[in-house]
């Protein structure tokens, strides 16, 4: 239960472990094995979150894992209504798409807005045979129709809520938590 | 948003060193973008930019135009020959003019100093300063700042001496003001005669003699000698210019350090700078075209968002991606 103002756990470090190692079973299914398979996270911790999974992926199936990431920073609609992001991060994909099955990696699944962003730039460079998502937490609340394929936890979030996501790559420790606004 | 550049960029003399950094990281991940196969990005899709050139110019007006198109941004150029500007129209009008057709931006090229700030506070589209008279041309030295910090890893500290004509040089001017707000050591180094009095005020060093300059520096920007500068009876002739202040190899070998040698261009070749320096292993001239196209998408970039007030209202709105999405 969360009290207004409050702040609470949805996983803990563990949690996402576990999380992350039935995800990336999953994407193995998904994309056949790991031949053709190509993890794309979007900046930034969507990239933290496809380079775990692509370790874990390569520890079941013992091949390397292609890797890339995507900055939508570019290819967002709001930029009228937001104003421009201080600092667009990095774009780097490894080489041809066309005929790969790309699985984008993102950590919170929200309005679906930087999904369809992120599927546009990826026409700019390329036709894979298959495009999946892949998210740690679907907070529910689409604005598009886009789902996602592999999914670590669904929550059930009030818009004016909060799901800070915090990787021990950048953030210093492993957890999820809701953060609810004080009514 | 926590910085911004404003409405319009005039100059790098009313921004911060913050602001300054600010665009040059921006325009980082915009190189990537023109190495794409696709080299365009959806950022300013619907937003009209007017390239308004009253004095001619290829690269600075290539360079912007790159940068509008991609970023998907709809562009006109206008030159002042052949149209209505011929006719005497003058330049607010010719502004208010364009305004009416719903633009968003104004790129201006103009010959007199102060022309980019007078339009700038007479219509309500962005207006980024292309060069005006001898005042500024802000877009200049932030690629020149960028090949630096690119080359060099820092700005901060690194020693430049722009050489040539710095009296009537809006490059020269811009650079100062750019490199001395990132904590660069700058000096300057030509004939008296094209040497503004009083430029050691700026924090400035000032060298009479290239070999001097050289085995101080780390980094020379060569200005482009005017040739009209001749003819107005500011130096005897172009060969004694090249003799006394060109940047030869054979100056540059007995320099005690390996300098980087900047040239805004275009370039009179055996005047202010040999040809063999000028291809040769020490240049970046090249570098700084690439990167002029980089730093003009950041600047449209940072602009376009442009009205902060409009932001900060839309952003209660929940569209924000941070935490969220």
């Amino acid at each position: 239960m969360t009290v207004a103002g409050s702040r609470s756990a949805l996983l803990d470090a563990r949690a996402i472990k576990r999380a992350l190692d039935r995800m990336a079973k999953e994407i193995i299914s998904l994309a056949g094995g790991s031949e053709h398979l190509v993890l794309i996270g979007i900046q930034r911790r969507g990239v933290e979150l496809a380079e775990r999974l692509a370790h874990l992926i390569t520890e079941k199936s013992g091949k390397a894992v292609e890797r890339g990431a995507l900055d939508i920073t570019l290819y967002r609609d709001d930029l009228e209504t937001v104003g421009p992001r201080p600092l667009v991060g990095q774009t780097h994909l490894p080489g041809e798409l066309s005929g790969k099955c790309v699985i984008i990696v993102d950590d919170v699944l929200y309005t679906g807005r930087t999904v369809r962003a992120a599927l546009d730039e990826l026409a700019d460079f390329g036709r894979p045979s298959r495009v999946g998502l892949s998210v740690l937490i679907d907070r529910g609340g689409r604005e598009l129709p886009i789902q996602a394929d592999i999914v670590g936890k669904s929550v059930d979030a009030r818009r004016g809520d909060r799901v800070d996501v915090l990787l021990q790559e950048v953030d210093g420790r492993d957890a999820v938590e809701l953060v609810r606004e004080a009514s | 948003m926590a910085l911004s550049l404003g409405k319009d960029l005039i100059g790098l003399e009313e921004l911060s060193a913050d602001q300054i950094r600010l665009i040059l990281d921006t325009a980082e991940p915009f190189k990537e973008v023109s190495e794409r196969a696709i080299k365009k990005v959806p950022t300013l899709r619907g937003k009209t930019i007017v390239n308004l050139f009253f004095e001619s110019s290829t690269r600075t007006r290539i360079s912007f135009e790159f940068a509008e198109k991609r970023l998907s941004a709809d562009t006109v150029n206008v030159a002042s020959s052949g149209s209505s500007v011929e006719k005497g129209e003058n330049l607010v009008d010719t502004a208010r003019n364009l305004e009416s057709m719903r633009i968003d931006m104004v790129v201006m090229r103009h010959p007199s100093s102060g022309a980019a700030q007078f339009l700038a506070k007479r219509i309500r589209s962005n207006v980024i300063n292309a060069g005006d008279g001898t005042h500024e041309h802000p877009t200049q030295a932030l690629l020149d700042l960028l090949t630096i910090r690119d080359r060099l890893g820092r700005i901060e500290g690194v020693k430049v001496c722009i050489c040539g004509d710095i009296l009537h040089s809006r490059v020269a001017r811009s650079n100062i003001w750019g490199l001395v707000k990132l904590g660069a050591e700058v000096a300057v180094c030509g004939p008296r005669s094209l040497m503004p009095r009083g430029i050691e005020g700026l924090g400035v060093k000032l060298f009479r003699r290239i070999e001097e300059a050289m085995e101080w520096a780390e980094v020379l920007n060569v200005l482009r000698l005017q040739l009209e500068r001749m003819q107005a009876g500011f130096i005897p002739s172009l060969r004694e210019y090249n003799r006394v202040f060109g940047v030869t190899v054979e100056r540059l070998a007995r320099a005690s350090r390996k300098l980087l040698v900047l040239h805004p261009g275009p370039m009179n070749r055996g005047v202010e700078i040999d040809s063999r320096v000028a291809d040769g292993e020490q240049s970046v001239i090249l570098h700084q075209v690439t990167n002029g196209v980089a730093v003009r998408m950041a600047v449209l970039y940072l602009l376009a968002g442009g009205n902060p007030e409009r932001a900060e209202a839309a952003k209660g709105q929940g569209s924000s991606r941070e935490g969220a999405e």
